[in-house]
């Protein structure tokens, strides 16, 4: 699944609902794995389903998985672990990528990423302890002219300067509240 | 036949054949490093790249094959630069210390440097992260050393179906190993250690007990008693400068007398007791299935193989009441020599230590099993592999080669032929035939029906006539038997078994290719030449014995008379039987 790719339909429900409960995706993974049960090549769309449903891949689904495929749980994270698209830490609640294309590379984006892992206390792929955050790096945002750009969720930020990054982060973390669950 | 030639020189080779294999019936010698024969290329390190006229890149040869007209240049000085490069790169990220390292002399990376003349390295990597997994009884890993070749991932998912490792992450960050980069004991590994026997360098190897042994020798008060396998003298030499095959039993007992072992014994000695055991265990069962209509206690299943026995509690489930409950013979004799032994010299069991010998690092979870402490203490007090006793012989400055041919002691070392041979594929089946047989007809076994071959999956058919009034059930009876090695092999005869294709009596399964003599702690390197040559001195063994059925031994007729009453007694279940366990797989 691409990163800017929201899963928008099936979980991210209308405000009224309550978020999906464990035992519900795990209902849910249930009744797909029935359905792959049997089928030949069924290990990487069904670990891009799980991600959907869960939001990443939790190793207690990826055991589910493999004995359910018939496959050794080594194969099964050998397999999550090389794609960079499976993910098996939880995201955090605000997404960011920094762009890294040619054009923000050289001007600044190289520091703006080793800024953000500094300020964050994590590396590319990771997620913060307080789940606010996950870091990722993109390959042109389609911005060069206003290199470097990064991106938070849905929003791009132009010219960012290190300076200003402890500001930026701020405001997102102050919405943390009223962000819908991804 | 396709025509192809080799640094100018022509040759013609069947077609198929790959470029390395057509080198070296050739002559010509192509270093590799990740490939190994019998198992499929896994074309990860690039040491046996060639020139081929025509092709613009280096092809690997261990996975090209021949083409007609091929021209083939093996060593030129793209390639010999190509194959430096890559092992340069290969030792600049090793993160090991040869003066230190169990592999020391005897590495292929090593080897390989000394090969391609290498003096110096020209990158200045990262060093592989090191980590120790010790995390299971049996072995110990070290990533530090790990060059990420795949050969333990081949033979544990294709070779023996258990898939404990397989690469994880990618790129620079690729380790080789379990899920997520954790400990062995997080997956399901039998601990065969067929990975250890493999791996090119010191990366998988066992548990050390050495150690643990010396101490225990250095301790007056311990009487230290010593068991070897059948086929720790079929290979022991080969530490020591002897070809493959060559039988080395008279002076393995020399050099552990010379250690300092108080007794010197015989787990073949166990082995025709659990003949015993398991023999009367199989007409138990047979009774059941033919008489009270119990069809499903048979077939029963061989559980002398530690590696085999996990691997149905971990896998198949529904197959552990089929296992016979017959300890292997490596705990047998931890009992016994606990019990029976010790009354004998009037100790107590904590006064003896029992050291095993063995060809294999499942043996070492085995012995550390919760329910192995029949005697009332560990019934087994450490093993150590073939590879360790050879490094404990050259520690006490043994020389081998000229030690004399000694005896072991009575009375737990004297063994009929039937016990030798419980070293190789097929022989347990053979040695407890020999003795059913004779049991229900009062005759010989006709000619040994199982031939000592490497056929992955074996059957036999032995039609029983004029059987013996009280098993007259049996006339007339098809035994139908099966032996495979491997666990790759074993999962398909469940699979025939399990989908109702075939039918048997009863199946001896080795988890180990070769059986014991090609278990994970034998000499590296094993294959199926050496496997053979082995098994040839197994079988060289059980011709020379005088006895060569487990009933005919006198010290275990006497064992039985003295203490454990009759086979399958009271007494037997305590100390000779054992109960499985299921396990979750992941
Ligand atoms: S694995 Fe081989 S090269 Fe590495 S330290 Fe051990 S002996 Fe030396
Ligand atoms: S010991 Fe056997 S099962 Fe365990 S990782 Fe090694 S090859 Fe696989
Ligand atoms: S552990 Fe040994 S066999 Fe496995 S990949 Fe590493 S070096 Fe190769
Ligand atoms: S030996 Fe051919 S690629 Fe490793």
């Amino acid at each position: 699944m691409p990163d800017d790719a929201k899963p928008a339909g099936v979980f991210s429900a209308p405000c009224a609902c309550q978020e999906v409960s464990e035992e519900d995706r795990y209902a849910q993974l249930d009744d797909i794995l029935r359905t792959y049960r049997n089928i030949p090549g069924a290990l990487i769309p069904v670990l891009q389903i799980t991600q959907t449903i869960f939001g990443y891949l939790p190793e207690k689904a990826l055991r589910k998985i493999a004995a359910a495929l018939n496959k050794p749980l080594s194969e099964v994270t050998g397999v999550v672990t090389f794609y960079s698209f499976f993910n098996t830490i939880p995201r955090g609640r605000h997404m960011i990528r920094v762009c890294l294309g040619t054009a923000c590379y050289v001007r600044g984006g190289k520091q703006v990423l080793a800024a953000l892992k500094e300020e964050l206390g994590i590396d590319v792929g990771e997620t913060t302890a307080d789940r606010n955050f996950s870091l990722d790096v993109g390959r042109c945002f389609g911005a060069c002219g206003l290199a470097p750009v990064i991106m938070i969720d849905d929003d791009v930020h132009q010219r960012v300067k290190v300076s200003q990054l402890p500001r930026l982060l701020e405001q997102y973390r102050d919405k943390q509240d009223t962000t819908s669950k991804t | 036949m396709v025509r192809i030639y080799i640094n100018d020189q022509e040759y013609d080779v069947p077609a198929g054949t790959t470029i390395l294999c057509a080198a070296k019936k050739a002559g010509i010698r192509i270093p590799t490093l990740c490939f190994v024969e019998g198992l499929r290329p896994i074309g990860a390190c690039r040491v046996c790249v060639v020139e081929v006229e025509g092709v613009r890149n280096l092809v690997a040869s261990c996975s090209t094959p021949v083409a007609e007209d091929m021209r083939i240049h093996t060593h030129t000085a793209r390639v010999r630069r190509a194959r430096r490069a890559v092992v340069e790169l290969l030792l600049s990220e090793h993160n090991g210390e040869c003066q230190t390292c169990e592999r020391n002399g005897q590495c292929e990376l090593q080897s390989l440097a000394a090969e391609l003349g290498i003096r110096e390295v020209s990158y200045r990597g990262e060093k592989a992260r090191k980590r120790i997994d010790i995390s299971t009884p049996a072995l110990q890993r070290d990533s530090g050393k790990c060059i990420k070749c795949r050969r333990c991932v081949s033979v544990c998912n294709e070779m023996q179906h258990v898939g404990a490792l397989f690469p994880q992450f990618r790129g620079y960050q690729t380790i080789i190993g379990p899920a997520l980069g954790r400990d062995l004991a997080s997956v399901p590994c039998v601990q065969c250690g067929q990975c250890a026997a493999i791996c090119p360098v010191g990366a998988i190897s066992e548990r050390d007990h050495v150690e643990a042994v010396w101490a225990a020798l250095d301790t007056p008060e311990n009487h230290v008693v010593v068991q070897t396998a059948p086929a720790i003298r079929a290979a022991l030499g080969e530490c020591f400068g002897y070809p493959p095959g060559t039988l080395v039993t008279g002076k393995m007992v020399a050099a552990l007398r010379r250690l300092g072992f108080d007794a010197v014994f015989d787990t073949n000695f166990a082995a025709d007791l659990t003949i015993m055991e398991e023999g009367t265990e199989f007409l138990m069962r047979l009774r059941k299935a033919y008489v009270e209509g119990q069809q499903d206690v048979l077939p029963m299943f061989t559980s002398c193989s530690p590696g085999w026995v996990q691997y149905l509690e971990f896998f198949h489930h529904n197959l552990l009441p089929n296992l016979s409950t017959c300890r292997s013979p490596q705990q047998m004799f931890g009992a016994i020599a606990k019990t029976y032994y010790a009354k004998k010299l009037d100790k107590r069991p904590e006064d003896i230590f029992v050291v095993s010998v063995m060809p294999c690092t499942a043996k070492k979870f085995e012995a550390s099993r919760a329910e192995m402490n029949a005697s009332g203490v560990r019934d087994v007090d450490a093993v150590l592999t073939t590879r360790e006793l050879a490094r404990m012989i050259r520690i006490a400055g043994i020389d081998f080669q000229s030690l004399p041919d000694e005896e072991m002691d009575a009375p737990l070392g004297l063994c009929t032929g039937a016990g030798v041979i419980f070293g190789h594929t097929g022989g347990v089946m053979e040695a407890a035939l020999r003795t059913v047989y004779e049991v229900l007809t009062g005759e010989d076994l006709p000619t040994p029906t199982l031939l000592a071959t490497l056929d992955g999956i074996k059957e036999a058919e032995i039609t029983l006539k004029n059987v013996r009034p009280e098993w007259s059930f049996l006339e007339g009876v098809t035994l139908r038997v099966a032996v495979a090695h491997g666990l790759g092999n074993a999962e398909k005869l469940i699979r025939a078994i399990e989908a109702g294709e075939r039918q048997y009596h009863f199946v001896e399964v080795m988890a180990c290719p070769g059986g014991c003599i090609g278990g994970g702690g034998q000499p590296r390197f094993t294959d199926n030449r050496v496997r053979l040559a082995r098994i040839a001195a197994i079988r060289k063994e059980d011709a020379g014995k005088p006895l060569r059925k487990s009933h005919q031994n006198p010290q275990v007729k006497q064992l039985y008379e003295e203490f454990l009453g009759e086979p399958l007694s009271e007494r037997s279940h305590k100390l000779l039987h054992t109960h499985y366990i299921a396990r979750e797989p992941v």
